[in-house]
This record gives structure tokens, C-alpha cells and sequence, in this order.
């Protein structure tokens, strides 16, 4: 059974969705708190949604300087899965794990409201249940969404297989791009698709009270992911 | 000696700034119609303890660098007052 830690930054609010999440497809997940400095064994970091340190200064740029998140980079270099949601995207870009940055919304507002979304690459630690070019629907909830990054990072990005998520249409288009991303980016990884961070929020729409489910397919994802490394290491 | 250092971090040239057309629009709608290309950024003033103004300069464009800017989205301009 894979061990997931979700991390808890004073302002995370999506924690307890993503635990709920990880649990839902049979893990043993907990929390750890941002001061904490050991990861406990996990096999899988998630870093949850949320305004992390009120987003201070700029949204995930005092959160990367936590103790935690030096024990998530070595969970990340020796090859362990991190997923970053929304707020845990930025941090995973500001602490340098994913290239670009999350700027404000082109249109100034906070957006939270379901997008269409088009997978892009499924052999990721989070999207290999998925099928590439598909179509899902879940929500996004974010003031600073706006995926920018130098035009050579985006085509290194784009010739190395590395983004994850599209948004399914251009901006101004019903359910499309929400916030002015760059080439309609939601979501992207490392290389070897161990380290993902996604705008969008798959824990709150993982339970079908919530009204989808395609949120349940990354922690489906997740889980095999990490029964195929275990099986791996035993 | 102490140095009051100013720090400006604005939006990278040619990158979207929604915020400063925002308010170059607002200008307009004022009445300020000779007011173009406005940017909006942060200011951040701190006091920095150095031997020198030099060593304060070098220091906080570390502390931009490492915290205050970032380099994707972001130039900033460091200035050491006198004294």
C-alpha cells in the first residue's frame, strides 16, 4: 500500500480533499506539517491548494522556503512522485522542481469555475489512467493561474513531451483558458514525470457527490504508479 | 553601518502587466488621457547592516535573487540611499 504525505502549510485548504482523495484508492496517507522535515516513508508528496503564508510576497514564494520542502526535493531527485495542486503548483515552480511561474490572471479576477481540459502526456506518476487527447472536466479556483515561462523553456517544454494539461479552449472561449496561461498550459512536469504540478483541482472532483469524477482518475493514476515502483523495489 | 535600501520589482518588459493596463485604463476614464504604458510592481524598503554601500547593494540584490524577484516573471532595481 502506497504511503502518501500531504503537506500542510499554515494557509493550505485543499489538504483534506487530496487526503480524502489518496485514501478513496486504497493509501495510507498523513498529513505533515511544513516545519516537519522528514517525509515519514512516503512514496507519494502531494502539496495541496490552498493560499500558503496568505501568498505573501508572490503565491508559493515563502512556502518553498519551508524546512518540508528540502525533504521534497530529495523525495523528488531520488526518483519519488510529487503532484503540486494549484498552490502547490506554484510552489513547485517557485522551489525551482518545475520550470516557468504562475502570474496573475490575465483578467485580474480570482476564477473558480469548471474547465474543459484537454491530456496531453499519460505516462506521468498522475495521468498514466488516462488517455492522451481526452477530454475532462474539473474545476479551477486561482487568482494567480497564469502559466508564463520564456519562449525557450515552452519549446523545450513542448519538444521534450512535458505538458500534462491544456486548457481545452483559447482564451474567452466557454470552459477554456481561465486565466491568459501561455499556449493554454495547465498543468506540466519534470522530464521523467515523477514531479507534476496542475492548476487544475482533481481532489474536488474525486467523489461523486462532487458532481465528476475525473478528478478520481489522477489518485487511480497515483496508485498504480506507485504499485508498479514498490513491486519494483521488493 | 546601516543602509536603507530600496527595492523595486516590476513585470518583465513585454510580458502581460493586466494590472498596469488596468489602471492606465482607469487613468483614462479619469480624464488623464496623457498617462501611457503604466506598469505596475512592488516596492520593498528594508534596512540593511553592511561595511559598505557597496557590500548593502550586493547583499540585497542576493536577498532578489534568492526571495524578493523572480527571475521568470519579474526584473527588479536595487537602491542604496546615502548615509
Amino acid at each position: 500500500m502506497q504511503r502518501v504525505a500531504v503537506v500542510r502549510f499554515p494557509g493550505s485548504n485543499c489538504d483534506l480533499d487530496a487526503l480524502r482523495a489518496a485514501e478513496r484508492v486504497g493509501s495510507e496517507a498523513y498529513f505533515v506539517w511544513h516545519r516537519d522535515t522528514d517525509l515519514r516513508g512516503a512514496d507519494v508528496v502531494i502539496l495541496p491548494g490552498g493560499f500558503s503564508y496568505g501568498d505573501y510576497l508572490r503565491a508559493g514564494a515563502i512556502a518553498r522556503f519551508s524546512p518540508i520542502m528540502q525533504a521534497v526535493g530529495r523525495h523528488a531527485a531520488e526518483g519519488g512522485a510529487v503532484i503540486g495542486i494549484c498552490n502547490g503548483f506554484q510552489i513547485l515552480c517557485e522551489a525551482g522542481l518545475l520550470p516557468g511561474a504562475l502570474a496573475r490572471n490575465a483578467g485580474l479576477r480570482f476564477v473558480s469555475r469548471p474547465v474543459d481540459l484537454i491530456v496531453e502526456r499519460t505516462d506521468t506518476a498522475f495521468t498514466n489512467r488516462l488517455v492522451r487527447g481526452e477530454r475532462l472536466r474539473l474545476p479551477v479556483a486561482h487568482g494567480e493561474g497564469r502559466y508564463v515561462a520564456g519562449r525557450r523553456t515552452l519549446d523545450e517544454l513542448e519538444a521534450e513531451d512535458r505538458v500534462v494539461l491544456r486548457y481545452a479552449g483559447g482564451s474567452g472561449e466557454p470552459g477554456g483558458n481561465p486565466n491568459g496561461s501561455d499556449r493554454n498550459i495547465a498543468g506540466v512536469c519534470n522530464p521523467a514525470g515523477t514531479v507534476v504540478g496542475i492548476m487544475p483541482h482533481p481532489e474536488r472532483a474525486a467523489d461523486p457527490v462532487n458532481g465528476s469524477t475525473d478528478g478520481a482518475r489522477f489518485f487511480e493514476s497515483m496508485a498504480a504508479w506507485a504499485g508498479r515502483t514498490l513491486a519494483g523495489r521488493r | 553601518m546601516t543602509f536603507r535600501v530600496h527595492v523595486r520589482v516590476m513585470p518583465r518588459a513585454g510580458l502581460l502587466d493586466p494590472q498596469g493596463q488596468a489602471v492606465e485604463h482607469a487613468l483614462g476614464a479619469l480624464g488623464f488621457r496623457e498617462a501611457a504604458a503604466v506598469r505596475v510592481g512592488r516596492a520593498i524598503e528594508l534596512d540593511v547592516a553592511a561595511a559598505s554601500r557597496d557590500e548593502a547593494e550586493a547583499r540585497a540584490r542576493q536577498m532578489c535573487d534568492k526571495l524578493l524577484a523572480n527571475p521568470v516573471i519579474e526584473d527588479y532595481i536595487v537602491d542604496v540611499e546615502e548615509d
